[in-house]
């Protein structure tokens, strides 16, 4: 009997694994594909006779370096990262003070302020970019990227409030009262005691609204128009992939490379992620 | 002297009095971020729906009122109806292939087996890095000469070489197969959450019940992870009927317009071919089923706040 359970325990987990394996295969075969590719000599690579998952030729760097050299790669990188401290600046500034409110200053109007946040995830960019895209350049800063830092935080704010109202609301209200009792005011209670309780929360705003401003392409490609001023996100699909010549090894490796490490970091964060989701849903 | 103490004095007490006031301070903390949002989400949605009555272009800095004249134009553009339906077709395919995969794949990656945080990463990865670059890497591999789907096709002993970009309903195919790869990682990750939230109670009681798998599954589990359930598919369906990026970056709207959708046609209307008042009526089409869903998202709010 004992061997007929393990048996059984056996086939369920072989079984978990066939269920499992085909979903892993399909969600990171590109990513490794990006990775062969990356690495790839190109007569090897546009050889339709070749196995295209076999190196036929010693592995080079030569793909990377004209990705490096040769085109804006860096460029962009340093424009994502410029675009990305601003936005997680201007979202930390107002979606910190914003979330708290929501979560204990403003009692049943805010809820309803709350429900119409969330309903702001609804109204997609491609309603918004028509419009913006005349307001931006009315302002002067078509081709720029500080159009994309005005912009940007206009779906990073609302998302990281939510966020942070949910992250407010579980720490204890007899804090903030102990500390006011000790002489803090309502304002002084929330920097002296609920801030410095609320790293982790913070930090998970950062690292969220660094990858949406990471992750997002309409607005930039509606906005800007020169290739030394795109994000990554746009610069690569735009830029690199040009006319008939496709540089495949160069593209895989910029893919790689602006996908991977961000990801990884991201992993750790994504089930408050999802809370920013269905906080609403899944209340009870 | 006495004066500017007395002025003072009032001065800090009423600034203890805003920093203490529940009310004051509420809204004075709100309101920074209202505005922003506000100014830079709701006024360019009323300037849309104000350009979709106009005739203004990139060219013309003036708009005159045209009353529906633009709607007309853009609703009588043969490439109109092809995205319309394709925007359903899309995001009703794409969503109900995501949740069948969703659920299976959830429910497979409850149990705790070793690994699992590599299996976890990997199969988050789609979703997490910028989709522009995955949907370059589905570029090459549907590739016209060099697809690997093809050669290990072709290694299987299977004849032919579909071109996957190149003809109308393969095109559709793929870019429904990218956008289903994009967005399974988000639901199962959200389904993942409502399964372990059912406490372990109810699954034992179940089983000293006696329930078998498909009782325990349609009672217990289904009816319990269903709001969740909800809210993944409601998410994952804006982004497929609002989203462009799949297909900017795989067919353009190719081959003839046939991929296209309302979204990549208000785009190549609006941005590239300069006609902001026509891109912008086309785009306003996607409003009345945003508007459902809102009101849908609305309802479960209000249900599960009441149980």
């Amino acid at each position: 009997m004992g061997a007929g359970l393990t048996a059984r325990a056996a086939g369920r987990k072989l079984l978990g694994f066939g269920v499992v394996a085909p979903f892993v295969a399909f969600a990171g075969f590109p990513f490794l594909w990006m990775l062969i590719t990356m690495f790839k000599q190109t007569n090897d690579l546009l050889d339709p006779n070749h196995n295209p998952f076999l190196l036929h030729a010693p592995p080079t760097l030569e793909n990377l370096q004209v990705l490096f050299n040769d085109t804006y790669f860096v460029r962009w990188i340093g424009n994502t990262m410029f675009v990305g401290v601003a936005v997680v600046l201007i979202t930390l500034l107002l979606a910190v003070p914003a979330g708290y409110s929501l979560a204990r200053l403003t009692g049943s109007a805010g809820e309803q302020l709350a429900i119409g946040v969330f309903l702001t995830y609804l109204v997609p960019p491609t309603v918004l970019f028509i419009p913006l895209s005349r307001i931006v350049s009315a302002l002067g800063l078509q081709d720029s990227v500080w159009a994309l830092v005005l912009v940007y935080p206009s779906f990073t704010v609302p998302f990281c409030t939510w966020l942070l109202m949910g992250f407010f609301k579980v720490i204890p209200a007899d804090l903030e009262e102990a500390a006011m009792i000790d002489g803090l005011s309502r304002l002084g209670a929330f920097v002296k005691v609920v801030l410095p309780m609320s790293v982790s929360g913070l930090l998970t705003v950062v690292i969220f609204t660094f990858t949406l401003v990471m992750q997002e392409f309409v607005y930039g490609l509606t906005f800007i128009t020169t290739s030394s001023n795109f994000t990554i996100s746009v610069g690569v699909p735009t830029f690199l992939v040009r006319g008939d010549v496709y540089f495949w090894g160069s593209l895989m490796g910029a893919c790689f490379i602006a996908s991977v490490p961000i990801a990884v970091l991201y992993n750790s964060f994504v089930d408050r992620f999802i809370a920013g989701f269905t906080v609403g849903a899944v209340k009870g | 002297m006495s004066g500017a103490g007395r002025a003072d004095r009032a001065d800090g007490l009423a600034r203890t009095r805003i920093v203490d006031s529940e009310r004051w301070l509420g809204r004075l903390m709100l309101a920074p971020a209202v505005v922003y949002v506000l100014a830079l989400v709701g006024v360019p949605f009323l300037l849309a729906i104000f350009y979709g009555f106009t005739n203004v272009s990139v060219s013309s800095a003036r708009a005159s009122f045209v009353g529906l004249a633009t709607f007309r134009r853009a609703v009588e553009d043969p490439a109109f109806r092809t995205a319309l339906g394709n925007t359903f077709l899309f995001a009703c395919i794409s969503q109900a292939l995501v949740v069948l995969l969703a659920s299976i794949l959830a429910t497979a990656l409850q149990k705790d087996f070793r690994g699992k945080w590599l299996v976890r990463l990997l199969i988050l990865l789609p979703w997490v890095a910028p989709v522009s670059l995955g949907s370059i890497a589905w570029l090459w591999m549907f590739d016209s000469i060099y697809s690997v789907i093809n050669w290990t096709l072709r290694f299987l002993g299977f004849s032919g070489w579909p071109i996957w970009l190149g003809q109308p309903r393969l095109a559709m195919s793929a870019i429904i197969t990218v956008q289903v790869w994009r967005t399974l990682p988000l639901a199962t990750v959200i389904l993942l959450g409502g399964l372990s939230s059912i406490p372990q109670d109810l699954h034992d009681a179940a089983e000293i019940d006696g329930a078998g798998f498909f009782r325990h599954l349609f009672q217990i589990t289904l009816p319990l992870i269903l709001p969740i359930q909800l809210v993944a598919l409601l998410f994952g369906f804006v982004f497929a009927f609002t989203d462009m990026i799949v297909i900017y970056v795989l067919t353009r709207g190719g081959p003839y317009d046939s991929t296209q959708v309302l979204a990549s046609l208000a785009f190549f209307k609006g941005i590239d071919g300069g006609d902001l008042a026509g891109g912008a009526a086309t785009a306003l089409f996607l409003l009345p089923v945003l508007a459902a869903v809102a009101v849908l998202m609305l309802r479960l709010a209000r249900r599960t706040e009441v149980t």
